[in-house]
């Protein structure tokens, strides 16, 4: 069995790997080979292309896969694209969050500085958090380790995913304020939701019911 | 040497221009055929005449100042300056009138998105014809232009922008709820207008049909699966429907009860053009009661517009997928 109708679905490379191919299992999508072989990115009798999650919402605007799956919170950083959100899957659920050091250095910044610096690989989900609580931030966009910029001061905070929170108390980094909760998505593109509404739907139907809401 | 052009414009070169130039030919040779007379009206208008007509379309625009710094705005779509023109130059003429236009518009790009801020596009506008009758004229007259540049497979998703709205009232939905509900709708985020309308305090049935109605697309069965309450509301996509069989365009419809599009003067029968061979919508249209009244002269209408470089676009698709 494949997704249906010659569906293409772009699957997320990454933290989502895993409970998207057990997703697709209990789908009767075949994923054996995307399991055993991650040199190859695509998998048409399945149905099936891999790509970084950040990818994702790239590749379903624009049609080269009809389905996709990643995190909100990549949607939310890239609000741009245009794809239907379909379903909540519940899995990969995890928090975007403001954290720093236990001796926080923020409030004294805004005070004085009047400005607030902020570490992310999330840019846009921090410039508009700080926006929309009415504080002024300056951004520094970072490609990984956020955890190292408060430590080293080069910043007071950090906005970023965490989900058991473990690296951030590793690093004796604590939480200040909750962003939003995240979790992966079903998104389609908006022509393939009309032209394939058939397959679409029934994909839907069966993931809703292999998916606890 | 190289030098910038702003972000979002582009040149056009011979051979592109040929193909476009080609293509809007036999579009305009449709739409003449079909009686639609074609118009110009000025790349500019002032701020507060386009700002009668829609907010949003007079408050997104590029602006420039003139004499005695009044404001103008490059016009971000073609309707508002013809409902303007019909009202001016058109005080009591007789109805129905059928424009046509090929012009540019504008739309200041955001940073990285990758979209034009200048772009062709062909259109028509139907000025005097209310209900169905003008909306199934309108939608056929779409399909048969794009037969004539030579597509083939393109469908036309048809809704109505009044009908999510009518149905929050209907069920109680409380006022200040409603905007972030369309919000979530308009952007088709339907795990987000799921929580949302689960965290109100509605009737199952009331939230049943308002997470449900979005999702439903199809043909023309779409249009009875719906729930009693609702069905009322459809009269008129059905009324649609039956006079696009009349004309043999049907089986070209798609009916998308979850549309709606961004622009603020539709009142009715929206729809959006697809072809398969690309993921975006290739134009769109609807009916807009109430937008010539705001200039003066009070009647129903009913348009759509082209991208001209979409459609070129899906064409070239096409013809590759042909040769494959």
């Amino acid at each position: 069995m494949t997704a249906g109708e010659g569906l293409m679905i772009a699957v997320p490379r990454g933290a989502l790997f895993e409970g998207t191919l057990d997703l697709l299992d209990r789908l009767d999508i075949p994923t054996e080979e995307v399991r055993t072989n991650d040199r190859k990115l695509l998998f048409p009798e399945a149905g099936i292309v891999t790509m970084r999650p950040s990818d994702v919402p790239t590749y379903v605007e624009h049609g080269a896969a009809d389905l996709g799956i990643t995190g909100k919170d990549v949607l939310l950083e890239q609000p741009e694209h245009e794809v239907y959100e379909l379903v909540d899957l519940g899995f990969g659920r995890c928090r975007m969050i403001v954290a720093g050091r236990e001796d926080d250095s923020s409030t004294e910044s805004l005070r004085r500085l009047g400005t607030v610096r902020v570490a992310t690989k999330y840019p846009r989900i921090a410039r508009r958090h700080f926006a929309d609580t009415g504080r002024q931030a300056e951004i520094v966009e970072v490609k990984g380790s956020v955890e190292i910029a408060p430590l080293t001061g080069l910043v007071d905070s950090i906005v970023d995913l965490t989900a058991s929170g473990r690296t951030l108390s590793e690093n004796r980094l604590v939480v200040h304020e909750e962003i939003v909760e995240c979790s992966a998505r079903l998104i389609a593109n908006p022509v393939s939701h009309k032209l394939k509404a058939g397959a679409i739907d029934a994909l839907v139907a069966r993931v809703r019911a292999v998916v606890p809401s | 040497m190289i030098h910038p052009i702003p972000a979002g414009t582009r040149d056009v070169l011979p051979d592109e221009m040929r193909e476009l130039r080609a293509l809007s030919e036999r579009m305009r040779a449709v739409f003449d055929a079909a009686g639609y007379g074609e118009v110009r009206t000025p790349t500019m208008e002032y701020e507060e005449v386009l700002r009668r007509g829609d907010e949003r379309a007079a408050g997104e625009g590029y602006r420039l100042f003139a004499e005695g710094g009044r404001v103008l705005v490059l016009r971000s779509d073609t309707t508002v300056p013809i409902a303007r023109l019909v009202a001016t130059r058109y005080p009591d003429a007789p109805t129905p009138i059928r424009l046509c236009y090929f012009s540019h518009a504008h739309r200041p790009v955001e940073p990285g998105r990758g979209t034009p801020a200048e772009f062709q596009q062909g259109g028509v506008e139907l000025i005097g014809a209310g209900g169905a009758e003008g909306d199934a004229e309108v939608i056929a007259l779409v399909l048969d232009a794009l037969d004539a540049v030579g597509l083939g497979r393109h469908r036309v998703g048809v809704g109505d922008g009044s009908l999510f709205r009518n149905l929050m009232v209907g069920f109680g939905v409380p006022e200040d709820s409603r905007a972030e509900l369309l919000a979530a709708l308009s952007r088709r985020d339907l795990a987000g207008l799921e929580m949302l309308v689960s965290a109100l305090n509605l009737s199952p049935v009331a939230r049943e049909a308002l997470v449900t109605l979005p999702t439903m697309r199809g043909g023309p069965e779409v249009l009875d699966r719906v729930s009693p309450t609702v069905r009322d509301a459809l009269d008129n996509l059905r009324a649609c429907h039956a006079l696009l069989e009349e004309r043999g365009a049907a089986d070209r419809v798609i009916f998308d009860l979850g549309l709606v599009r961004e622009l603020g003067y539709y009142t009715g029968v929206v729809f959006e053009i697809y072809d398969p061979a690309v993921g975006f919508a290739l134009g769109g249209g609807g009916r807009y009661d109430e937008l010539l009244g705001r200039f003066g002269r009070p009647l129903p209408a009913c348009g759509f517009a082209l991208d001209i470089q979409r459609v070129h676009t899906a064409l070239m698709a096409e013809e590759r997928l042909a040769q494959t």
